[in-house]
């Protein structure tokens, strides 16, 4: 039967670790820190905005690059929060999530044979889809430079093929984000080595020790940086599917044509959501993003005291844990963990190769207060017991 | 400490360590703080936030009154307040703008006792030049905490 299946695809390893979800989706009573989103349901006045959008009878398709109105005061937004200029007629994109915004950039830019550099642990989705567009993804270990890429690591990994850099920051899964300085000594060898990057960014308002910085407002970076961001995190809206990338006109036009084919255009009901989300988000954002610094400080305590490694997470809302010092396997850290305390966290395979990996827990502090207070005494126990 | 004020607003039932954790400060520090806040009358209390449309227990009958009352010279309307908030029957007080002047929360074990409690206690003090009682019948949210429906969330247990 393989055969009858695209070799493109089947180049493509299957999640490692579904077999590890089914078993936490079959239990019930456990505490999860391993989900991926926000435990804060949509802002209401966002959901009513949705609500009336589909009372008023906003049902139809829009135009592919997305409402003007959305891309307008998305433009107005990243000029007003990260400093960068986009004009909304030709270098803004409305999509269908950050997920459908990679895809597009990707495949727009990458020939086959094209390599692109996926520093890692990552989020899942960077090198697959680099596959499926017959580039050749290549993984940039971070594991021994904090969880960063540096000019160095970059630099001794660049051939004559290589065409683009993954950046995304605030990271999934480490926590980890970049200092305006550590950007610009990146962006002096990007430039010099002419690379293209695509930034995923859509943790950028969850940054709690210094303000963020995006890349392509660095100077000469502009250029060759697609910038993506989108409402999952910062407004908590998931569910929606709704992302925008910005860019050099002629790379937003090359995934605009894709888009079109593709997906024509994302909801306009979740638009209309995006735009109440975008004018008058403000203060929810900020309330939410108080809430996650507050159970970062907690949680980074606790993991101290209970003696574990892990790199400071200055943004998003994850942990890298090391249990090395277990002597036990992340899978296996985390299925006894489940078993026995019935306490979710993800492995660290999930997000790359085993070797760098494989000694690794993602913990999400996306729980209230007292869950996460109860999950993090259970570890504690937990360790204790090993 | 305005910190730890807005902390213990949002949970009381954090623990001095689970603050000195969150703010990075000794568990002395926060414990002292804490006392100070207690004791200068900062904090006045804690307490559960009982969801009574659950709750098997007894439900007293509460009555939202409307007070249109007559300042005393010099005094404002602090005077004729404090003789109304005095009585056990009163658990909220608040001087507000518009058509009347305090708004007050009546418990009572029925609407019998708060009925008299207004027509033989609150009606005819000095000052009092009218009332309009409301019964509450049902409480959808209070202090953030929506009391009708179950937990608006529905995400899976793991996701990436």
């Amino acid at each position: 039967m393989k055969e009858r299946i695209a070799d493109r695809v089947n180049k493509i390893e299957p999640s490692g670790i579904r077999e590890f979800f089914d078993l936490v989706l079959g239990m019930k009573d456990i505490i999860s820190l391993g989900i991926g989103e926000p435990d804060f349901v949509t802002p209401w006045h966002i959901r009513e905005a949705g609500i009336y959008a589909l009372e008023e009878g906003y049902t139809s398709y829009t135009s592919n690059q997305g409402l003007p109105q959305l891309r307008k005061i998305i433009s107005q937004y990243i000029h007003r929060r990260f400093g960068v200029k986009y004009d909304p007629d030709d270098e803004v994109l409305i999509t269908v999530g950050v997920s459908e915004a990679y895809d597009l950039a990707i495949r727009a830019v990458v020939n086959p044979g094209d390599e692109v550099l996926v520093p890692q642990p990552c989020y899942v989705c960077y090198y697959p889809v680099s596959v499926l567009a017959e580039g050749k993804p290549k993984y940039l270990s971070t594991s021994s430079t904090g969880f960063k890429v540096t000019p160095e690591l970059l630099t001794s990994n660049i051939s004559s093929k290589t065409k683009v850099l993954v950046l995304n920051y605030p990271n999934n899964p480490t926590g980890v984000t970049y200092t305006r300085e550590e950007l610009k000594s990146l962006a002096k060898v990007i430039k010099e080595k002419n690379l293209i990057v695509i930034s995923d960014e859509i943790y950028a308002e969850l940054t709690y020790d210094h303000g963020h910085t995006s890349l392509s407002s660095l100077p000469g970076m502009r250029s060759r940086t697609v910038y993506l961001n989108g409402f999952s995190k910062a407004f908590a809206m998931t569910g929606w599917r709704l992302g925008f990338a910005c860019g050099p006109e002629d790379i937003i036009s090359a995934m605009n044509k894709i888009h079109q084919y593709t997906m024509l255009c994302a909801p306009i009901m979740s638009q209309m959501a995006g735009i109440e989300a975008v004018l008058k988000g403000d203060s929810a954002v900020r309330q939410m993003c108080t809430e996650y610094r507050r159970r970062r400080d907690y949680i980074v305590e606790r993991l101290k005291e209970m003696g574990l490694d892990f790199v400071y997470p200055q943004g998003a809302f994850y942990v890298y844990v090391n249990i090395g010092k277990t002597g036990l396997s992340a899978r296996e850290f985390a299925i006894k963990l489940l078993r026995q305390k019935k306490v979710a966290v993800v492995p660290g395979v999930a997000f790359g190769p085993k070797d760098d990996n494989d000694r690794y827990i993602r913990i999400a502090y996306t729980v209230d207060f007292d869950t996460l207070k109860k999950a993090l005494n259970r570890i504690q126990e937990f360790l204790r017991s090993l | 400490m305005k910190e730890i004020i807005e902390l213990l607003e949002e949970n009381a039932r954090l623990t001095p360590e689970d603050i000195s954790r969150i703010l990075k400060k000794d568990i002395a520090t926060v414990k002292k703080t804490i006392e100070k806040l207690e004791k200068s009358g900062v904090i006045l209390g804690y307490k559960a936030i009982i969801n009574e449309e659950k709750s098997k227990s007894f439900k007293p009958v509460r009555a939202v009154i409307e007070v249109q009352v007559t300042p005393k010279r010099n005094q404002g309307f602090d005077y004729i307040a404090e003789r109304i908030y005095k009585f056990s029957e009163v658990v909220t007080c608040f001087l507000v703008s518009g058509t009347y002047d305090l708004l007050l929360i009546v418990e009572g074990d029925n609407i019998h006792d708060v009925a008299q409690f207004v027509a033989e206690k609150l009606a005819p003090l000095e000052g009092v030049r009218g009332t309009v009682t409301h019964f509450l019948l049902k409480k959808y949210k209070q202090d953030g905490f929506v009391l009708t429906k179950g937990k608006e969330n529905h995400r899976q247990s793991i996701s990436l």
